[in-house]
Protein backbone atom coordinates (compact mmCIF):
# COMPACT_ATOMS: atom_id res chain seq x y z
CA UNK A 1 0.00 0.00 0.00
CA UNK A 2 1.21 3.50 -0.82
CA UNK A 3 -0.26 6.69 0.58
CA UNK A 4 0.63 9.79 -1.40
CA UNK A 5 0.04 13.25 0.00
CA UNK A 6 -1.12 15.37 -2.91
CA UNK A 7 -2.73 18.61 -1.68
CA UNK A 8 -3.62 19.86 -5.15
CA UNK A 9 -6.49 22.18 -5.99
CA UNK A 10 -9.29 20.37 -7.79
CA UNK A 11 -9.71 23.35 -10.13
CA UNK A 12 -5.98 23.94 -10.68
CA UNK A 13 -6.27 23.39 -14.45
CA UNK A 14 -9.02 26.00 -14.66
CA UNK A 15 -6.99 28.39 -12.49
CA UNK A 16 -3.94 28.14 -14.76
CA UNK A 17 -6.03 29.11 -17.80
CA UNK A 18 -7.79 31.85 -15.81
CA UNK A 19 -4.48 33.37 -14.75
CA UNK A 20 -3.29 33.29 -18.35
CA UNK A 21 -6.45 35.16 -19.43
CA UNK A 22 -5.99 37.67 -16.60
CA UNK A 23 -2.41 38.40 -17.67
CA UNK A 24 -3.47 38.88 -21.29
CA UNK A 25 -6.30 41.25 -20.38
CA UNK A 26 -4.03 43.21 -18.05
CA UNK A 27 -1.35 43.45 -20.73
CA UNK A 28 -3.90 45.19 -22.94
CA UNK A 29 -5.19 47.31 -20.07
CA UNK A 30 -8.69 45.84 -20.31
CA UNK A 31 -11.05 46.06 -17.35
CA UNK A 32 -13.13 42.88 -17.20
CA UNK A 33 -15.93 41.65 -15.03
CA UNK A 34 -17.88 38.43 -14.66
CA UNK A 35 -21.61 39.22 -14.45
CA UNK A 36 -23.51 36.67 -12.38
CA UNK A 37 -27.13 36.20 -11.38
CA UNK A 38 -30.05 33.80 -11.48
CA UNK A 39 -31.89 33.41 -14.81
CA UNK A 40 -34.20 36.25 -15.77
CA UNK A 41 -32.89 38.85 -13.34
CA UNK A 42 -31.81 41.23 -16.10
CA UNK A 43 -28.14 40.54 -16.88
CA UNK A 44 -28.50 40.99 -20.62
CA UNK A 45 -30.73 44.04 -20.19
CA UNK A 46 -28.08 45.56 -17.92
CA UNK A 47 -25.38 44.82 -20.50
CA UNK A 48 -27.55 46.48 -23.17
CA UNK A 49 -28.11 49.60 -21.03
CA UNK A 50 -24.41 49.72 -20.15
CA UNK A 51 -23.40 49.55 -23.81
CA UNK A 52 -25.94 52.23 -24.75
CA UNK A 53 -24.42 54.59 -22.16
CA UNK A 54 -20.76 53.83 -22.75
CA UNK A 55 -20.13 52.75 -26.32
CA UNK A 56 -19.41 56.27 -27.58
CA UNK A 57 -16.94 56.83 -24.74
CA UNK A 58 -15.04 53.56 -24.53
CA UNK A 59 -14.66 50.30 -26.48
CA UNK A 60 -16.68 47.42 -25.01
CA UNK A 61 -16.78 43.74 -25.89
CA UNK A 62 -19.05 41.04 -24.53
CA UNK A 63 -18.83 37.29 -24.02
CA UNK A 64 -22.28 35.79 -23.58
CA UNK A 65 -22.72 32.49 -21.75
CA UNK A 66 -25.92 30.49 -22.13
CA UNK A 67 -27.04 26.91 -21.78
CA UNK A 68 -28.75 27.10 -25.18
CA UNK A 69 -29.26 29.56 -28.07
CA UNK A 70 -27.36 32.63 -29.22
CA UNK A 71 -30.33 34.92 -28.55
CA UNK A 72 -28.33 37.09 -26.13
CA UNK A 73 -25.45 37.50 -28.58
CA UNK A 74 -27.97 38.58 -31.21
CA UNK A 75 -29.29 41.26 -28.85
CA UNK A 76 -25.78 42.57 -28.17
CA UNK A 77 -24.80 42.38 -31.83
CA UNK A 78 -27.62 44.82 -32.66
CA UNK A 79 -25.79 47.41 -30.56
CA UNK A 80 -22.72 47.20 -32.78
CA UNK A 81 -20.12 45.96 -30.29
CA UNK A 82 -17.95 42.82 -30.55
CA UNK A 83 -19.68 39.81 -29.03
CA UNK A 84 -18.92 36.08 -28.77
CA UNK A 85 -21.50 33.54 -27.66
CA UNK A 86 -20.62 30.50 -25.56
CA UNK A 87 -23.30 27.79 -25.59
CA UNK A 88 -22.59 25.32 -22.80
CA UNK A 89 -25.10 22.71 -24.05
CA UNK A 90 -26.38 21.97 -20.59
CA UNK A 91 -23.32 23.03 -18.60
CA UNK A 92 -24.36 25.07 -15.58
CA UNK A 93 -21.38 27.45 -15.50
CA UNK A 94 -18.66 28.97 -17.65
CA UNK A 95 -15.09 27.88 -17.09
CA UNK A 96 -11.84 29.54 -18.04
CA UNK A 97 -11.27 27.25 -21.04
CA UNK A 98 -14.58 28.32 -22.58
CA UNK A 99 -13.69 31.99 -22.09
CA UNK A 100 -10.21 31.46 -23.60
CA UNK A 101 -11.85 29.94 -26.71
CA UNK A 102 -14.43 32.75 -26.91
CA UNK A 103 -11.65 35.35 -26.80
CA UNK A 104 -10.29 33.97 -30.07
CA UNK A 105 -13.58 34.96 -31.73
CA UNK A 106 -13.37 38.68 -30.95
CA UNK A 107 -10.61 41.21 -31.46
CA UNK A 108 -10.24 41.66 -27.72
CA UNK A 109 -6.90 43.49 -27.86
CA UNK A 110 -8.64 46.70 -28.96
CA UNK A 111 -11.13 46.62 -26.07
CA UNK A 112 -11.06 48.69 -22.91
CA UNK A 113 -13.90 46.83 -21.19
CA UNK A 114 -14.77 43.14 -21.43
CA UNK A 115 -18.06 41.96 -19.97
CA UNK A 116 -18.47 38.22 -19.42
CA UNK A 117 -22.12 37.37 -18.87
CA UNK A 118 -22.22 34.02 -17.12
CA UNK A 119 -24.90 31.34 -17.32
CA UNK A 120 -27.88 32.29 -15.15
CA UNK A 121 -27.20 30.43 -11.92
CA UNK A 122 -26.41 31.64 -8.40
CA UNK A 123 -24.66 28.43 -7.32
CA UNK A 124 -22.28 26.73 -9.74
CA UNK A 125 -20.47 29.68 -11.37
CA UNK A 126 -19.30 31.03 -7.98
CA UNK A 127 -16.26 28.78 -7.77
CA UNK A 128 -14.94 29.11 -11.32
CA UNK A 129 -12.35 31.81 -11.94
CA UNK A 130 -12.65 33.05 -15.53
CA UNK A 131 -9.64 35.35 -15.43
CA UNK A 132 -11.84 38.38 -14.83
CA UNK A 133 -10.74 41.33 -12.76
CA UNK A 134 -13.82 41.29 -10.60
CA UNK A 135 -17.19 39.61 -10.09
CA UNK A 136 -20.45 41.56 -10.25
CA UNK A 137 -23.55 39.86 -8.87
CA UNK A 138 -26.97 41.09 -9.92
CA UNK A 139 -30.12 40.47 -7.89
CA UNK A 140 -33.55 41.67 -8.97
CA UNK A 141 -36.28 42.78 -6.62
CA UNK A 142 -38.62 40.09 -7.97
CA UNK A 143 -36.36 37.38 -6.55
CA UNK A 144 -36.84 38.40 -2.91
CA UNK A 145 -34.57 39.93 -0.32
CA UNK A 146 -33.42 36.66 1.24
CA UNK A 147 -31.26 35.54 -1.69
CA UNK A 148 -27.89 36.72 -0.34
CA UNK A 149 -28.43 34.45 2.67
CA UNK A 150 -29.44 31.52 0.47
CA UNK A 151 -26.52 31.84 -1.96
CA UNK A 152 -23.74 33.15 0.27
CA UNK A 153 -20.74 32.01 -1.80
CA UNK A 154 -21.85 34.08 -4.77
CA UNK A 155 -22.25 37.24 -2.68
CA UNK A 156 -19.06 36.57 -0.75
CA UNK A 157 -16.96 36.25 -3.91
CA UNK A 158 -18.35 39.33 -5.66
CA UNK A 159 -17.11 42.88 -5.20
CA UNK A 160 -20.20 44.59 -6.62
CA UNK A 161 -23.92 43.99 -6.05
CA UNK A 162 -26.47 45.45 -8.45
CA UNK A 163 -30.05 45.49 -7.18
CA UNK A 164 -32.07 45.51 -10.40
CA UNK A 165 -35.73 46.08 -11.30
CA UNK A 166 -36.19 48.73 -8.62
CA UNK A 167 -39.05 50.14 -10.72
CA UNK A 168 -41.05 47.02 -9.71
CA UNK A 169 -40.70 47.64 -5.96
CA UNK A 170 -44.32 48.88 -5.56
CA UNK A 171 -45.57 45.53 -6.88
CA UNK A 172 -43.34 43.01 -5.12
CA UNK A 173 -42.79 41.96 -1.54
CA UNK A 174 -39.15 42.93 -1.34
CA UNK A 175 -37.15 45.41 0.73
CA UNK A 176 -34.03 46.95 -0.79
CA UNK A 177 -32.86 47.74 2.73
CA UNK A 178 -33.18 44.05 3.65
CA UNK A 179 -31.25 42.96 0.53
CA UNK A 180 -28.46 45.34 1.53
CA UNK A 181 -28.41 44.16 5.16
CA UNK A 182 -28.33 40.50 4.12
CA UNK A 183 -25.68 41.05 1.44
CA UNK A 184 -23.43 43.14 3.67
CA UNK A 185 -23.65 40.52 6.44
CA UNK A 186 -22.12 38.07 3.95
CA UNK A 187 -19.70 40.56 2.40
CA UNK A 188 -19.24 43.94 4.13
CA UNK A 189 -17.03 45.23 1.30
CA UNK A 190 -19.71 45.01 -1.43
CA UNK A 191 -20.19 48.12 -3.53
CA UNK A 192 -23.95 48.39 -4.17
CA UNK A 193 -25.91 49.97 -7.03
CA UNK A 194 -29.70 50.16 -7.45
CA UNK A 195 -30.85 50.06 -11.06
CA UNK A 196 -33.77 49.73 -13.41
CA UNK A 197 -33.07 48.81 -17.00
CA UNK A 198 -36.60 49.97 -17.88
CA UNK A 199 -36.44 53.50 -16.44
CA UNK A 200 -32.62 53.82 -16.61
CA UNK A 201 -32.54 54.68 -12.89
CA UNK A 202 -29.09 54.10 -11.40
CA UNK A 203 -27.54 53.12 -14.72
CA UNK A 204 -25.46 56.34 -15.03
CA UNK A 205 -23.91 55.74 -11.57
CA UNK A 206 -23.08 52.16 -12.48
CA UNK A 207 -21.56 53.24 -15.79
CA UNK A 208 -19.48 55.94 -14.08
CA UNK A 209 -18.10 53.29 -11.76
CA UNK A 210 -17.13 51.12 -14.76
CA UNK A 211 -15.44 54.11 -16.42
CA UNK A 212 -13.48 54.81 -13.25
CA UNK A 213 -12.30 51.18 -13.11
CA UNK A 214 -11.35 51.19 -16.79
CA UNK A 215 -9.38 54.43 -16.41
CA UNK A 216 -7.40 53.26 -13.39
CA UNK B 1 -24.39 20.35 -11.17
CA UNK B 2 -20.80 21.57 -11.26
CA UNK B 3 -19.95 18.48 -9.22
CA UNK B 4 -19.54 16.57 -12.50
CA UNK B 5 -16.76 18.95 -13.59
CA UNK B 6 -15.14 18.62 -10.18
CA UNK B 7 -15.28 14.81 -10.28
CA UNK B 8 -13.61 14.84 -13.71
CA UNK B 9 -10.80 17.03 -12.38
CA UNK B 10 -10.32 14.80 -9.30
CA UNK B 11 -9.95 11.76 -11.56
CA UNK B 12 -7.60 13.64 -13.89
CA UNK B 13 -5.33 14.65 -10.99
CA UNK B 14 -5.36 11.12 -9.53
CA UNK B 15 -4.40 9.53 -12.86
CA UNK B 16 -1.13 11.44 -12.77
CA UNK B 17 0.04 9.46 -9.73
CA UNK B 18 -0.09 5.93 -11.13
CA UNK B 19 3.37 4.35 -11.15
CA UNK B 20 4.82 3.39 -14.51
CA UNK B 21 4.67 -0.40 -13.88
CA UNK B 22 0.84 -0.25 -13.82
CA UNK B 23 0.79 -2.74 -10.99
CA UNK B 24 -1.45 -0.91 -8.57
CA UNK B 25 -4.97 0.35 -8.17
CA UNK B 26 -6.43 3.34 -6.41
CA UNK B 27 -8.01 2.30 -3.14
CA UNK B 28 -9.13 5.70 -1.93
CA UNK B 29 -8.91 9.40 -2.66
CA UNK B 30 -9.26 11.93 0.12
CA UNK B 31 -10.84 15.21 -0.95
CA UNK B 32 -11.14 18.31 1.23
CA UNK B 33 -14.23 20.45 0.68
CA UNK B 34 -14.63 23.81 2.38
CA UNK B 35 -18.13 24.86 3.37
CA UNK B 36 -17.82 27.97 1.21
CA UNK B 37 -17.44 25.94 -1.97
CA UNK B 38 -21.12 25.11 -2.59
CA UNK B 39 -20.31 21.46 -3.27
CA UNK B 40 -22.91 18.79 -2.60
CA UNK B 41 -20.97 15.81 -1.26
CA UNK B 42 -23.58 13.23 -2.33
CA UNK B 43 -23.69 14.66 -5.81
CA UNK B 44 -19.89 14.73 -6.10
CA UNK B 45 -19.69 11.12 -4.95
CA UNK B 46 -22.44 10.09 -7.39
CA UNK B 47 -20.65 11.75 -10.32
CA UNK B 48 -17.29 10.29 -9.28
CA UNK B 49 -18.71 6.76 -9.02
CA UNK B 50 -20.45 7.11 -12.40
CA UNK B 51 -17.26 8.29 -14.09
CA UNK B 52 -15.00 5.54 -12.74
CA UNK B 53 -17.27 2.67 -13.82
CA UNK B 54 -15.42 0.29 -16.16
CA UNK B 55 -12.19 2.25 -15.77
CA UNK B 56 -8.97 1.27 -14.06
CA UNK B 57 -10.09 3.41 -11.13
CA UNK B 58 -13.24 1.34 -10.62
CA UNK B 59 -13.93 0.53 -6.94
CA UNK B 60 -11.88 3.49 -5.73
CA UNK B 61 -13.55 5.18 -2.77
CA UNK B 62 -13.84 8.90 -2.39
CA UNK B 63 -13.43 10.07 1.18
CA UNK B 64 -14.62 13.59 1.80
CA UNK B 65 -13.25 15.72 4.60
CA UNK B 66 -15.53 18.67 5.33
CA UNK B 67 -13.70 21.85 6.26
CA UNK B 68 -15.67 24.36 8.36
CA UNK B 69 -15.64 28.11 7.89
CA UNK B 70 -13.14 29.69 10.31
CA UNK B 71 -12.75 33.40 10.71
CA UNK B 72 -10.01 35.48 12.29
CA UNK B 73 -11.09 38.88 13.55
CA UNK B 74 -8.82 41.72 12.44
CA UNK B 75 -9.94 43.76 15.45
CA UNK B 76 -9.63 41.43 18.45
CA UNK B 77 -7.78 38.46 16.92
CA UNK B 78 -10.47 36.00 17.97
CA UNK B 79 -10.66 32.84 15.86
CA UNK B 80 -14.17 31.45 15.48
CA UNK B 81 -15.90 28.63 13.65
CA UNK B 82 -19.07 29.62 11.80
CA UNK B 83 -22.06 27.31 11.46
CA UNK B 84 -23.82 29.76 9.17
CA UNK B 85 -22.53 32.22 6.63
CA UNK B 86 -22.48 35.46 8.59
CA UNK B 87 -19.08 37.02 8.35
CA UNK B 88 -18.63 38.90 11.60
CA UNK B 89 -16.66 38.20 14.77
CA UNK B 90 -18.98 36.56 17.35
CA UNK B 91 -16.86 38.05 20.15
CA UNK B 92 -16.67 41.75 19.27
CA UNK B 93 -19.13 41.99 16.34
CA UNK B 94 -16.51 43.45 14.00
CA UNK B 95 -17.04 42.61 10.31
CA UNK B 96 -13.37 43.11 9.42
CA UNK B 97 -12.42 39.44 9.33
CA UNK B 98 -10.15 37.10 7.41
CA UNK B 99 -11.50 33.77 6.26
CA UNK B 100 -8.82 31.31 7.35
CA UNK B 101 -10.60 28.13 6.25
CA UNK B 102 -13.68 27.08 4.32
CA UNK B 103 -12.48 27.80 0.78
CA UNK B 104 -10.67 24.47 0.39
CA UNK B 105 -11.33 22.27 -2.62
CA UNK B 106 -8.36 19.95 -2.90
CA UNK B 107 -7.31 16.42 -3.64
CA UNK B 108 -5.54 15.76 -0.38
CA UNK B 109 -4.31 12.14 -0.40
CA UNK B 110 -4.37 9.15 -2.73
CA UNK B 111 -4.01 5.62 -1.44
CA UNK B 112 -2.78 2.96 -3.86
CA UNK B 113 -2.65 -0.76 -3.27
CA UNK B 114 -0.58 -3.28 -5.14
CA UNK B 115 -2.66 -5.50 -7.43
CA UNK B 116 -0.32 -8.53 -7.49
CA UNK B 117 0.05 -8.56 -3.70
CA UNK B 118 -3.72 -8.71 -3.38
CA UNK B 119 -3.89 -11.67 -5.73
CA UNK B 120 -1.30 -13.50 -3.67
CA UNK B 121 -3.31 -12.91 -0.51
CA UNK B 122 -6.47 -14.15 -2.20
CA UNK B 123 -4.74 -17.29 -3.46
Amino acid sequence: MTLITVERKVLEKNDVVANDIRLKLKAHNIFSFNLLSSPGSGKTSLVERTIAHLKEKISIGVIEGDVQTDLDAQRIDLLGVPVAQIVTNGGCHLDAGLVRDALTKIDYAQLQILIIENVGNLVCPAGFDLGEETKVVLLSTTEGDDKPLKYPAMFRNASVLIINKIDLLPYVNCSVQKIKENALAINPDLKIFETSCTTDAGIPDWCNWILAQANQ
Amino acid sequence: MHELSLAQEIISITEQYYSSDNNERVKSIKVKIGKLQNVLPDSLEFCFNALIQNSKMENAKMMIEHVPIKLECKNCGNISEQDGYLFACPKCGCSAITVISGNELTVSEIEFENVSNNKEVLN
